[in-house]
């Protein structure tokens, strides 16, 4: 028997309308030094099961049949007392470690009472122990660190603390929620070779629950893909996710953006075959469309932005801080020019002022020969309408407030006053099939709409003024794997029938190569590199862009 | 039309906010309330047994009368009559309209004022947003009762006694609205801090939308909920303010007598016996104020979690 079974389990949430089976009949089992991956997209089901062998099921769910064997109690009765196996038996490592640590403990008291929940220690013993655990998941200086709070740390550091918490009583099994989606890629693969070296010293079973396949195929030693709250296959991660029996997962597979080359179009599997490229795209009637001629659309010069912390009626002031310094790159018409960083690396800023948002501290934006941080009046609103832009959030970059068909035609109206009612409805009928949406749309609010497609509603609405530039901050880093495939397609074919040119901000490697012509790559604001992508990808030349590309994780199956 | 009706109701009919409210006693209870008691009092020409302010039509006779279950009640005045023979169950009734109208206009006064300027001062910042904020911080260190009695006195020493009489109703107010504006500010600004900074608005103005048309058209709906509780929650205070001031002999002259008044007058008998004519009034008062509160309760745990 293997050390951790489920058979049969079968968990919902009865809500008001109905009853939502967000687990149904999935069984599978986890050994002693091994690494389970359950990987699936949202609403699979997978951080279901694994709160539900913690005990720790949100209200209102509950489980309806089955087991979960742990040796030999099954946590899935009710009359188990699992408290007694969280921490214990059982640790857990949550995604977000900004959140996992209480900010107003120092991290040794956090870990030394974590200890003595579990473990009859005495204060000198559990600090030890709390040292000798830091030490293991690779704190640097432990002994010196151990009175500093989480504040002090960063990311990554805090997230191996939130390790060395879940280690406290020496447990069996780990189970590891999105662990590294939180974290910039470099510090996710330290911490995934971490949990490897854990599993192998320590004969942990781990059970990594992920979005992610290239984690998975690094990492698991197997794999279960869930759809639905349903088993669709399980096995090695080679087999699996190599020669996937089942069309869900080979349409899984085949969305992931392959990190070795590029290609043309995601490839996708089922219905959704009609793209906006097989229709003929009405909104070409209305767009003045241009040769586009590879001059400079966008230069960029010695731009710079410091945030500080004055202000009216403060006392003192803070240390600036610089967000961009001295960024220089310039955008070509009809490319797709690439911005990529880790967290804190200036990119979102830099498209903030391109599309002024924000203002820069110094330097210049000339779009077109203007530069664009001297325009007011009509000039600003005559370049605002040849730029928008598209944003990471699809839950918040829609008014809740306002109708598709409304939030639509508001830029239309805005920048074509004089335009009849009947022509506007037309157009935005227009733009709602070129993004692929249903022409019934128009009357229903955002929240009637899955993320992909609000997103799609954002690209319409910025379609809307007939824009030559637009800017993508992580446009798909919200979304599901498959989903993202299709975004990422659909901006394809509007860039080559628009003529658009696209700036795409991602921190996602794999994606920025399968999206851009040439790539900037930035660091605490400023730019290590620019290269074209192939170029990039095939040899880079700044050590910081070798770092980046051996740090990203490969979906290799 | 009717289909878009017929979509309109199914909407509310499906929504959790209606289910909530069917499944909540409180609220059930306090907006059956506060249904009967605005219908009675908005139809009081049609509902009241007496007319109580037309002098021809009272009575010295009928004056002290008890509630119709004491000994010397009658079942003409229900609830009995006060010095001057006027029944007061109608009196109540005329009074509960002149409290739900200052009421009413006083809070729709501090709302429109007070989150004009918490909207401004939260979406521009800066300076502005500091001045107004350390403005809204100082009034509410002085009690809003006192603010009101201030500008009460104030347009008192600067027009006339005959003239107080005629716009006595917009004195009250204009001081008890503009003594309630601090929190509408701070529950605006607030709120318009977490809206400013969501992609929506930034794609407003990246599509060129003047400042205006941002704050009313898409942030202004947007914090519109929070503004519904405590506005609800500030309705009560305000009749409650409204009613103090009257108590005071500062509001609505007796010619016109508010509930506040009617239990300034009812307090001059309480010793000598005739405990109804303010008992009555207060009771309504009670009432009225204590059925808007459970709403604005109800109101708060279902449209804002966060805010308690």
């Amino acid at each position: 028997m293997d050390f951790l079974e489920i058979t049969n389990l079968n968990i919902s949430y009865p809500t008001r309308r109905l009853l939502v089976a967000a687990v149904q009949d999935v069984s599978f089992s986890v050994r002693k030094g091994e690494i389970l991956g359950l990987v699936g997209e949202s609403g699979s089901g997978k951080s279901t099961i694994g709160r539900a062998i913690l005990g720790l099921l949100d209200e209102p769910g509950k489980i309806e049949g089955g087991t979960i064997q742990l040796e030999n109690h099954d946590l899935a009765d009710p009359a188990t007392e699992i408290s007694s196996f969280r921490g214990k038996r059982i640790g857990l490592i949550f995604q977000d470690p900004q959140t996992s640590l209480n900010p107003v403990m120092t991290i040794g008291e956090q870990l030394i009472e974590t200890i003595q929940t579990h473990l009859q220690l005495d204060a000198n013993e559990a600090r030890k122990r709390a040292v000798a655990l830091l030490d293991d998941v690779g704190i640097i200086n432990a002994d010196a660190r151990f009175n500093d709070y989480p504040h002090q740390f960063s990311g990554g550091m805090r997230q191996r603390v939130v390790i060395a918490l879940a280690l406290c009583a020496d447990p069996d099994i780990l189970i590891a929620d999105e662990p590294t989606t939180a974290l910039d890629v470099s510090i996710q693969s330290q911490i995934l070779a971490l949990l490897q070296k854990l599993k192998a010293d320590r004969n942990l079973a781990v059970i990594l629950i992920t979005h992610d396949m290239a984690v998975i195929s690094e990492v698991a030693d197997r794999v279960v893909v869930l759809k639905d709250g349903r088993i669709v296959e399980m096995g090695a991660p080679a087999a699996v996710l190599g020669t996937p029996s089942q069309t869900y997962t080979k349409s899984l597979v085949s969305s992931v953006p392959p990190t070795d080359r590029r290609i043309d179009r995601f490839p996708i599997m089922g219905a959704e075959q009609n793209h906006a490229a097989d229709h003929n795209l009405k909104i070409l009637n209305r767009w003045q469309l241009q040769k586009n001629t590879g001059a400079s659309l966008v230069r960029v010069e010695a731009l710079s932005k410091s945030f500080s912390g004055e202000g009216f009626m403060r006392i003192g002031t803070n240390e600036p801080v610089h967000a961009v310094r001295n960024v220089s790159f310039e955008i070509r018409e009809g490319e797709s020019f690439g911005l990529v960083g880790e967290s804190g690396s200036g990119k979102s800023t830099i498209a903030k002022m391109i599309v002024r948002l924000i203002e820069p501290t110094s330097g210049a934006i000339f779009f077109e020969q203007d530069d664009i941080t001297t325009l007011d009046g009509p000039a600003l609103l005559a370049f605002r309408r040849k730029i928008q832009m598209v944003f990471q959030d699809p839950y918040s970059s829609l008014n809740g407030r306002m109708k598709i068909k409304n939030i639509i035609a508001e830029p239309i109206l805005h920048h074509n006053a004089r335009l009849e009612r009947a022509d506007i409805d037309h157009y935005v009928d227009d733009l709602l099939a070129a993004v692929d949406l249903p022409a019934s749309s128009k009357e229903r609010y955002p929240h009637e709409f899955s993320g992909g497609q609000r997103q799609r509603i954002s690209i319409a609405r910025a379609l809307a003024t007939q824009p030559k530039l637009l800017v993508c901050d992580e446009p798909t880093s919200a979304l599901d794997v498959s989903i993202q495939a299709q975004i990422l397609n659909l901006l394809k074919d509007l860039q080559e029938k628009l003529g658009l040119t696209i700036l795409f901000i991602s921190h996602d490697l794999p994606v920025v190569r399968q999206m851009c012509d040439r790539i900037a790559v930035l660091k605490d604001g400023a730019v290590c590199e620019i290269a074209a992508a192939e170029q990039l990808f095939a040899s880079p030349e700044h050590s910081y862009s070798q770092h980046l590309l051996n740090s990203m994780p490969k979906f290799q199956p | 039309m009717a289909d878009r009706y017929a979509g309109l109701i199914h909407r509310i009919r499906d929504s959790d906010i209606f289910h909530s409210f069917i499944h909540s006693p409180t609220a059930l209870i306090s907006s059956c309330l506060l249904v009967v008691i605005l219908l009675t009092s908005f139809l009081c020409e049609f509902v009241a047994p007496h007319d109580p302010f037309t002098p021809a039509s009272l009575s010295l006779m009928d004056a002290f009368t008890p509630p119709f279950w004491a000994e010397d009640g009658s079942m003409v005045f229900l609830f009995g009559t006060d010095g001057q023979g006027r029944d007061l169950l109608s009196a109540i009734l005329y009074g509960t309209r002149i409290s739900l109208i200052v009421g009413f206009s006083a809070i729709l006064f501090s709302v429109i004022f007070g989150v004009s300027l918490g909207l401004t001062a939260g979406y521009f910042g800066g300076r502005y947003e500091t001045v107004i904020m350390r403005l809204a911080d100082v009034q509410l260190t002085i009690p809003s009762i006192l603010m009101a009695l201030l500008v009460d006195g104030v347009v008192r020493g600067i027009i006339s006694r005959e003239l107080h009489d005629e716009v006595a109703i917009y004195v009250l107010i204009f001081a008890i609205g503009i003594s309630e504006w601090p929190q509408f500010a701070r529950v605006a600004r607030g709120a318009t801090l977490v809206e400013k900074n969501k992609d929506y608005i930034s794609a407003a103005r990246i599509i060129g939308l003047p400042n205006r048309l941002i704050m009313f058209k898409h942030i202004l709906p947007n914090i519109l909920r929070p503004i519904l509780v405590i506005g609800t929650i500030g309705l009560a205070l305000a009749i409650l303010a409204e009613s103090t001031l009257s108590f005071l002999g500062v509001g609505v002259p007796p010619t016109t007598p508010s509930l506040g008044t009617l239990i300034r007058l009812g307090n001059d008998f309480l010793f000598s016996g005739e405990w109804w004519i303010s008992f009555f009034p207060s009771f309504f008062l009670v009432i009225l104020a204590f059925s808007i509160n459970l709403l604005g309760d109800w109101m708060r745990d279902t449209l804002n979690p966060k805010i308690n």
